[in-house]
């Protein structure tokens, strides 16, 4: 036989000679000039081919089954036209109809390369971190702006096609590099003009400042006392919320009045700003409520012997529940600590529950162009109007993403949901980023999709190399539709 | 040694994904959630040890069928000798050309055996075999070509069919191909005759000698194929519509003796968009699957 150039795969007891170029009956090993690798052409992720990364030869086998049927670790699917276009399938007779898991869609692959783009930054922090349309400058380039404040976070918008290349060259790369960094979930140090300093990074507390931000606060102190004044009501005399913004006092409060709770006779240091609610308690710092409070009874002044009484319970707790603690007044109406009796427990306890570890999230926005949709299909609005119609499923880097209604493929996607290594960048400057539509075959065929151009196995054997990934468990799976409940006969 | 086969859920959680080596096995079962289990467990269980009892008679089982031959011991190589069998007389054939069709019918048998479904299928790269309890159907819907799907017509199969097997081959496919057919689709009582003879079907669909059509020795593409220094098709050219309805009134022919033979029920015979049908194909027609009814056989064998 002349076979020399055929190297022998030992991966399975088939035990296939295989010649280069060539794959083995299962067609997941092949011969690349030599080489034994394997080539799973729907586990792949298309971003290595530009990184170079190398052919994962012979990666091990799976896991073993353990006997029971659970699902195991999916692995990343997105190929172009992942099983039903590759030349070495046995053919498709039986490729079935519509919302059937897996089967008949295709996906197609492509990198764009967006100047539209940027990322919307989302800091879970009650500081004040700059004035709204602030300049956010990173290595003293201007990046981007804060914009509108949302619900316990301060929001930055950076990027975008005037600080990518409608400024100066180094505004541009440093805008870029950015951009990259954070999409990439690398830490990022902003700094605000007229603000503050920022270290930004994706799915981590910020550090506002130099000062890490661990808990978004459940509200105000004011707020906590609104949220649960009914809770306290009849277990506890006197709450105090002890809050760097606003401290809060249950028996002054709007809230505590209209549940009728009866004056304590408590006095309050800081500035009172209307019934119940007070500045500047204290200075600003890392213990009680964000304050530089150690000791709680030291933002109290003596109660007013003529409305308090001996005996009175009085809690005082931070707006995160971190801190607390529960006194009674002796005779002399001096508070004493005691132990947090079991009733209000809970409360503090669901203070704690409420408040959400602070995070700095990363959203991705861009638009796919003309271009970008051209290489899908050759009438590129239909690919418009099929992701509306939502017959094309479009992910990033495998993970879901939020279509902006309008003209165009204006997405948004969480970067926290992407595989690393998704991103990218071309001189321009702009950035590379993953996108895949995940249609019907037929779908695909009926808006103009490049049957033609589907990879064929060939093409990936000669010095392309995959990049074998386990999929977010958090990600709906890109192709599987939304719902498909089993149903039981 | 760690275990080879992979043994996984598909992402939809409902079918069961079985992977050895060549092997690439979408097997869904319906009935009761417990009923289920039991059967994919079933599945599991035999699975692991196919590779190795095929693989251990597999120079046998590359040799040609002929009368006198040494006798494998394996249930599933004897299933694939069998199904091989009425053809060798007249013509080159191995027992290899059934060996998905065996490996699925194994696993739907003990997949039925220790469960009670309603229905089951257990897909081997293309090549199905069937359950169906009394009352149960499947809708089955067949594709042009591979390379640019698109469903030609359907086929519903019921209980009182006796239609336990499909089976497809053709030049493209993952096996090589002596003739030019785009696609042969069997319907047969069993999943193994449905693919030995979709092999010889799609074999016989040929314009033997045509300049447009590019042969290669097997030999040459895999050095261990069974098919040896045969000619294997590798591109298609040009063909005009004469040509193409020369190369399926071969195949036909083949199919309508094998048919009378009552060897397969029908067979539906696809080169360049033109289509044959030979015997009954239930239903054939262009309605649209629903489905909760259809067969999911894929394409997607490797998921």
């Amino acid at each position: 036989m002349a076979d020399d150039d055929a190297i022998r795969c030992d991966a399975c007891p088939v035990l296939c000679y295989i010649k280069p170029g060539r794959t083995g009956a299962c067609d997941r090993y092949a011969n690349d000039g030599g080489q034994l690798v394997r080539i799973d052409p729907h586990v792949v992720l298309d971003r290595a081919l530009s990184r170079g990364d190398s052919v994962v030869p012979f990666l091990g086998r799976d896991r073993d089954w353990d006997g029971s049927i659970v699902s195991g670790p999916e692995t990343f699917i997105t190929a172009i036209g992942a099983g039903t276009t590759y030349p070495d399938y046995k053919p498709a007779p039986f490729i079935i109809s519509s919302e059937v898991q897996g089967v008949d869609v295709v996906t197609v692959v492509t990198e764009g390369i967006f100047s539209y783009c940027g990322v919307k930054v989302k800091i879970d922090t009650d500081r004040h971190l700059g004035p709204e349309t602030n300049t956010v400058r990173a290595q003293g380039e201007a990046v981007g702006h804060v914009t509108t404040g949302e619900y316990g976070s301060q929001m930055l918008s950076l990027g975008g096609v005037r600080h990518l290349t409608g400024g100066s060259r180094r505004e541009g790369t440093v805008t870029c590099d950015t951009l990259l960094n954070l999409c990439e979930r690398k830490p990022v140090e902003l700094t605000i003009d007229d603000g503050a300093t920022v270290l930004v990074e994706a799915g981590k507390p910020p550090v506002v400042d130099g000062m890490l931000e661990e808990r978004t606060r459940v509200g105000c102190g004011s707020a906590t006392i609104g949220m649960f004044a009914k809770q306290w009501f009849g277990k506890v005399d006197e709450v105090v919320v002890v809050d760097d913004h606003i401290t809060g006092v249950l028996s002054e409060h709007q809230a505590g009045k209209l549940l009728g709770v009866r004056e304590t006779g408590i006095k309050m240091k800081g500035h009172r700003s209307t019934p119940g609610r007070y500045f500047r308690v204290a200075e600003p710092g890392t213990a009680w409520g964000g304050t530089n409070i150690e000791d709680p009874l030291s933002i109290l002044q003596t109660f007013n012997p003529k409305v308090a009484w001996p005996r009175l319970r009085l809690l005082m707790v931070s707006t995160t529940g971190e801190h607390h603690a529960y006194y009674e007044l002796d005779d002399a109406l001096r508070p004493v600590e005691k132990e947090l009796p079991p009733s209000l427990r809970e409360s503090v306890a669901r203070i704690k529950e409420n408040c959400e570890p602070a995070l700095c999230t990363v959203l991705f926005m861009g638009g796919a162009g003309g271009s970008l949709r051209a290489g899908v299909t050759e009438n590129p609005v239909r690919l418009t109007h099929s992701v509306k119609d939502a017959l094309t499923r479009v992910t990033c880097g495998g993970a879901p993403v939020y279509v902006w209604p309008g003209g165009g493929i204006t997405f948004m996607v969480d970067v926290s949901r992407m595989p690393e290594h998704a991103f990218g960048y071309v001189p321009t400057p702009a950035l590379v980023a993953p996108i895949e539509f995940t249609l019907k075959l037929a779908d695909y065929a009926a808006l103009g999709g490049y049957m033609d151009h589907v990879r064929p196995l060939d093409s990936i054997l000669h010095g392309e190399s995959r990049r074998h990934l386990s999929a977010n468990p958090d990600n709906p799976w890109p192709l599987s539709p939304g719902k498909s409940p089993r149903s039981d006969q | 040694m760690k275990e080879r086969a992979q043994i996984r859920f598909l992402p939809d959680g409902r079918r069961l994904h079985l992977h050895d080596g060549p092997i690439d096995l979408i097997v869904e079962a319906f009935g009761t959630v417990a009923e289920i289990k039991t059967a994919y467990r079933a599945a599991a269980n035999r699975f692991v040890t196919v590779l190795d009892e095929l693989c251990g008679e597999l120079s046998l089982l590359r040799q040609p069928a002929r009368s006198g031959s040494p006798i494998v011991l394996g249930v599933i190589a004897r299933r694939m000798v069998a199904a091989v069998a009425p053809y060798g007389k007249w013509t080159f054939i191995t027992p290899m050309a059934a060996v998905a069709g065996a490996v699925a019918e194994e696993i739907l048998s003990v997949m039925t055996s220790a469960a009670n479904l309603s229905r089951a299928y257990v897909n081997d790269g293309g090549d199905i075999a069937l359950h169906l309890a009394l009352g149960e159907r499947f809708v089955v819907g067949m594709v042009e070509r591979p390379d640019r799907p698109s469903l030609f017509g359907t086929a519903t199969l019921d209980s009182t069919q006796p239609v336990r097997g499909i089976a497809t081959s053709g030049w493209r496919g993952r096996s090589f191909s002596l003739g030019i057919a785009d696609a042969v689709t069997v319907l047969a009582d069993r999943a193994a005759m449905a693919d030995a003879a979709a092999t010889i079907i799609a074999n016989a669909v040929d314009l033997p000698g045509h300049p447009n059509i590019l042969r290669v020795p097997a030999r040459t593409l895999a050095p261990d194929s069974d098919l040896g220094e045969r000619l294997v098709t590798q591109e298609v050219g040009e063909l005009s519509s004469g040509e193409i309805a020369t190369a399926l009134d071969a195949g036909v022919a083949v199919a309508e003796s094998i048919l009378s033979a009552g060897l397969i029920r029908a067979a539906a015979l696809r080169l360049r968009g033109a289509t044959r049908i030979v015997g009954l194909l239930p239903e054939h027609s262009r309605h649209r699957l629903r489905p909760e009814e259809s067969l999911q056989a894929t394409s997607l064998q490797s998921l």
